[in-house]
């Protein structure tokens, strides 16, 4: 028993290792004068020059206030419609069109990225053809793109959310004679809220992370910050990108850092809630 | 049931399906479509299905993206070298991530949520930009091999990047977390007292392992390693960044006989096939996560 719990254990921290020293080596780097990336220059190092030549790079922050405005609405988008399939799939029971939707929200989420990427820009033209909208490939149809699939992740973390709360406090407003909406609003939502907050995130995540689908749909002019770093990186490692990962971790592991300590307090006060709610039943 | 009145809950369901039979389903069928035109020198370019003679509609299929398709062995060998690497990768993602995987499940109930979130982490960065730190450790003159031309481990750069190796760790590298979620959740439902019992009867823990935990964490195995292989399969990002120029995966095939070739018919060939290949992994993984999420209630 004990050999195989150091096993696994030993296994863990050098996981761990692995997958936390590019990151690191990344962030070192991003201080480094050299310009030869991976070389450390002691002599003139640590410098903040690469964070200088990021912020004063015209292209990089056009793409990513671009990256930022889509990912924000595609986040939203996807929550809204994810929370709506999430609902119908953990809540009504057999209805038809149950398994396409069942189907449709679990494939993209393996689905290579060049075969949606493609399809979806295929669809864009032949729609265009069709209908005359929409003219054009750009900020529009990279939004559609990627609520698609957002959406199915969101829709997931919903799903598994509501499969793991029973609906008997939802039947009881039901029979207290509270219409549907307000069941929806006043019980359903604030039970699944944490799994919204998260699906929102990881929508949000997502959309500004993604290159593969996004090049299929993207236009002149429409270059997302991926876009852009990977037009950078592919012929190369170039330091101001270091700075650029830096910053990204940076806001990352403060976002989910700050959104854990809220999920405690919020599960920690639900507890209390409910034991509250046992003592005053006795 | 009755939770919303049936004109309330059409339409709950029904905006979802719609949005994704018009941006989901119905773009399959129009990449299958074109798989069987031929390319052309227009806007768009490649052949109508349907063409008038005279008054009358004739269907006008091609087959010739599929023929090119069997006639370059760039294609074949390409497929074959994917679902070389993305089964290898699997493999190594299995035999790193279970381990770790059970040692979360294993670990005190109060320090596993925050080893969770380590595991989880990284995939919150970009993934674009995890691939791209490989750059920097796998080069001719990176931190890999300048740390071990240091410790004088070797007298010459090692060729790294470039390699099957380097994609195989990118792979790893970045699905590692879609592995052990799975194989987590699994693991932290067993009941440890048939392993106890066993340990009691004599069973030597290996072959408790053995006989106990590896087939209760079947379904945990599956679900991980398919989460893993089927996006690997058409992965671009990795082998584009990290690759070898000899040899590409299907992926960027794909991706190049569309941006740099412009031939839609045969890029929308590439992707059917790679469709056929995975279509039964895909369904396979649906029902799984089916029965996980369902099995909940």
């Amino acid at each position: 028993m004990k050999s195989r719990g150091l096993f696994s254990r030993t296994a863990l921290v050098l996981g761990l290792i692995f997958l936390y020293v590019p990151i690191l080596s990344m962030i070192v780097f991003s201080f480094n004068n050299s310009r030869l990336v991976t070389v450390w220059d002691a002599a003139h190092s640590p410098t903040l020059k690469w964070y200088v030549a990021l912020f004063s790079n015209e292209q990089i922050l056009r793409a990513a206030w671009l990256s930022m405005r889509i990912a924000l609405i595609s986040a939203s988008g996807a929550v809204v419609l994810g929370t709506l399939a999430g609902m119908a799939l953990a809540r009504f029971g057999a209805f038809r069109g149950r398994m396409l939707l069942a189907g449709m929200t679990t494939a993209p989420i393996v689905m290579p990225e060049v075969i949606t990427g493609l399809s979806l820009l295929l669809l864009f033209v032949a729609m265009a053809q069709l209908i005359g909208w929409p003219r054009g490939v750009g900020a529009v149809t990279i939004t559609l793109a990627h609520i698609t699939f957002c959406m199915a992740y969101v829709t997931v973390v919903v799903q598994s959310r509501l499969a793991g709360f029973d609906q008997s406090l939802e039947e009881a407003a039901m029979d207290l004679g509270a219409r549907p909406l307000g069941v929806f609003l006043r019980i359903t939502l604030p039970l699944i809220l944490p799994a919204i907050a998260s699906g929102w995130l990881l929508a949000f995540t997502l959309s500004w992370d993604d290159l593969v689908i996004t090049q299929f749909v993207a236009g002149p002019g429409s270059s997302t910050l991926p876009m852009v770093i990977f037009s950078k990186v592919r012929f190369g490692v170039t330091p101001d990108v270091n700075a650029l990962a830096t910053i990204m971790v940076l806001l990352v592991a403060t976002g989910i850092a700050l959104s854990t300590v809220w999920m405690r307090r919020a599960q920690r006060r639900r507890e209390r809630d409910l034991q509250l709610a046992a003592a005053t039943n006795l | 049931m009755r939770l919303t009145q049936p004109a309330g809950r059409r339409l709950v369901a029904g905006v979802p399906i719609l949005w994704l039979l018009v941006l989901f389903l119905i773009p399959f069928l129009i990449v299958f479509r074109i798989s069987f035109s031929e390319v052309r020198l227009a806007i768009p370019p490649y052949t109508p299905l349907i063409t008038w003679h005279h008054g009358t509609p004739s269907l006008d299929l091609h087959g010739s993206a599929y023929a090119f398709l069997f006639t370059d062995s760039l294609y074949v060998s390409s497929y074959l070298y994917s679902l070389k690497v993305a089964a290898v990768s699997t493999l190594f993602c299995l035999l790193i991530g279970y381990p770790m995987a059970y040692a979360i499940a294993r670990a005190a109930p109060s320090s596993r949520a925050l080893l969770l979130m380590l595991i989880v982490l990284p995939f919150w960065t970009s993934f674009l930009l995890r691939v791209y730190a490989w750059i920097g450790l796998l080069k001719n003159n990176g931190v890999i091999n300048n740390v071990l031309l240091y410790l004088g481990v070797i007298h010459h750069p090692l060729a790294l990047l470039q390699t099957d190796f380097a994609v195989y760790i990118g792979i790893v590298y970045s699905y590692l977390p879609f592995m052990i979620l799975p194989l987590y959740a699994n693991l932290e439902k067993h009941d440890t007292a048939l392993l106890e019992a066993a340990a009691d009867l004599g069973a030597r823990p290996l072959r408790a392992f053995l006989s106990i935990t590896l087939p209760q964490s079947l379904p945990g195995i599956i679900a991980g390693s398919l989460l893993v292989f089927i996006p690997a399969v058409g992965e671009y990002v990795i082998p584009t960044l990290l690759g070898r120029t000899d040899q590409l995966m299907i992926g960027r095939v794909l991706s190049d006989e569309f941006f740099e070739n412009r031939d839609w018919p045969v890029a929308s060939a590439v992707a059917i096939l790679i469709l056929l290949l995975l279509v039964v992994p895909i369904m396979w993984f649906q029902r799984l996560e089916r029965q996980e999420l369902e099995g909940a209630k």
